[in-house]
């Protein structure tokens, strides 16, 4: 069979146009860097402000009388201590503990959620939300709804001209109005550890709305290549990498995603999917747990290699490595024997047979700097 | 200095007599996109074509570049251990790879020359 043809997003004829070099990823054609390269393209957003077409992630709308309840079995979330226009990180999780997805849930009304979710998990989240919800419930996917991310410094000051109300956002609140006449909802998050936006546009509008950014000085279009440091450097998880599902959202080092209610002295503790083992693991011990790494050499430490202790023991696997731009140096991150993963653990790498030195180092590498 | 040739592995070469230059093409270059390290063979290392001898690692991604020929390793690019983004920036030129001295003049005609080679890449 042949593989199924790429989609693209409603910006792809703006990445040809800046120079995109353009990669499959998730079943689209996306931009992984543009003429200015990944390096660059990730210091700019470190120093003034990047545009991200993340329009491959699913939105999907979750509404209906029992949507709140019906959510509360799927997430380990309280929505109760979510207020409208807030959004909040959570995990879909699965019988055993592990990790379905990880998904933005923004309260839009009192029974209206807009959930984002993975580009590679989105119809499956669709069909699990849909045979999960009870049926006076509806969930609907918005294939017509793109998606860019604003972040970086200079974001608030861009958000400022454009729609003022925006601007006064706080980390991880959500608004829905005009930017530049272009009806949107805009949450202040993202995935690159900076302030910045998250802004959701009818595709048909996301271009105008891309381009007047653009026009910014401080604005330049940056791609997945610069997405992945960024998010590595801010100590975030990425689907497929640190979380999938045989890992729990404890050893992730996501424990706190499990709101105090859903925990096992709390009001609505338990019944979601795997909540007895992560109940269990929140309150004993771990075999395994997420670490950052960083190397004196700037070779990439790329997932899947292998990590050893100093006597050559087997003791993890890295999920993920970049070049940290930030540090001039490879970073990475991975999972290890628990015994190996306090700060400062001098670990080996083995690349291309050869052991190179590795350090366990604090997450996030590079401060956040959200607004709140 | 012959006229430079190039490899289906994106390589040019240059002789000057039994004195082969080895270094990756700008297409090669900018495939990879941002390179930060490269290691190269010791000088003196006896080299069998094909072998994977060079490796060149972007932001994005890991090359292994083979030996094009048979030979033994005469100098390696010093400058690459700093400053391996010269590759980017100078792939025909600084950013040479290594020399490579043949045993007799080596023929180079089994490879390709600049217009075959800009075909071929038309094809990647």
């Amino acid at each position: 069979m042949a593989p199924a043809p790429l989609l693209t997003t409603a910006l792809h004829s703006l990445h040809l146009e800046l120079g995109a070099k353009m990669v499959p990823f998730a079943g689209y054609q996306m931009p992984v860097q543009y003429p200015q390269g990944i390096i660059q393209e990730h210091l700019h957003t470190r120093e003034q402000a990047g545009l991200f077409d993340v329009s491959h992630m699913g939105q999907i709308i979750v509404s209906g009388p029992t949507a709140s309840a019906g959510l509360e079995k799927l997430l380990p979330i309280d929505l109760d201590t979510l207020p409208v226009n807030q959004q909040r990180y959570s995990l879909l999780t699965n019988q055993k503990g592990g990790v379905r997805d990880d998904v933005m849930v923004c309260r839009r009304g009192e029974a209206d959620y807009l959930l984002v979710v993975n580009a590679a998990c989105k119809s499956d989240d669709y069909a699990y939300l849909r045979a999960h919800l009870d049926p006076e419930n509806s969930v609907e996917m918005l294939p017509d709804q793109a998606l860019l991310a604003l972040q970086g410094p200079a974001s608030a000051a861009v958000m400022a001209k454009l729609a003022p109300d925006m601007a006064e956002l706080k980390f991880m609140q959500a608004c829905e109005g005009n930017i530049a006449g272009v009806r949107c909802l805009v949450t202040r998050s993202g995935y690159t550890g900076e302030d910045g936006f998250e802004i959701s546009v009818a595709a048909q509008h996301v271009e105008m709305l891309a381009r007047a950014l653009l026009a910014f000085e401080t604005v330049e279009m940056i791609g997945l290549g610069a997405r992945d440091s960024l998010r590595l450097e801010a100590g975030l998880c990425l689907y497929g990498h640190e979380l999938h599902a045989d890992i729990s959202p404890v050893e992730a080092g996501l424990g706190w995603t499990v709101a105090k209610s859903r925990r096992s002295e709390g009001k609505k503790a338990g019944n979601f999917p795997g909540a007895d083992q992560i109940l269990q693991q929140i309150s004993g011990t771990l075999t395994r747990k997420r670490v950052a790494l960083r190397s004196q050499e700037k070779a990439p430490i790329r997932a899947e290699t292998e990590l050893q202790s100093l006597s050559g023991e087997t003791i993890g696997i890295v999920t993920s490595g970049c070049y940290s731009p930030v540090l001039e140096s490879a970073l990475a991150m991975a999972y290890v024997t628990s015994r190996f993963a306090k700060t400062g653990t001098q670990l080996q790498a083995l690349v291309r047979g050869k052991a190179r030195p590795v350090e366990v180092v604090d997450l996030p590498v590079v401060a956040h700097r959200y607004y709140y | 200095m012959s006229e430079r040739k190039y490899t289906d592995q994106h390589e040019w070469l240059e002789a000057d007599g039994e004195l082969i230059t080895v270094g990756i093409t700008d297409f090669a270059q900018s495939e990879l996109g941002d390179i930060v390290f490269v290691e190269l063979p010791e000088e003196g290392a006896a080299l069998k074509a094909g072998d994977e001898v060079i490796v060149i690692e972007s932001v994005k991604a890991a090359g292994e570049v083979g030996s094009p020929l048979n030979g033994v390793v005469e100098a390696v690019n010093e400058l690459l251990a700093d400053a391996p983004e010269t590759i980017n920036e100078d792939p025909t030129g600084a950013g040479w790879l290594i020399k490579v001295r043949t045993d007799e003049a080596p023929d180079l005609s089994g490879f390709m020359d600049e217009a075959s080679y800009k075909a071929f890449t038309e094809d990647c």
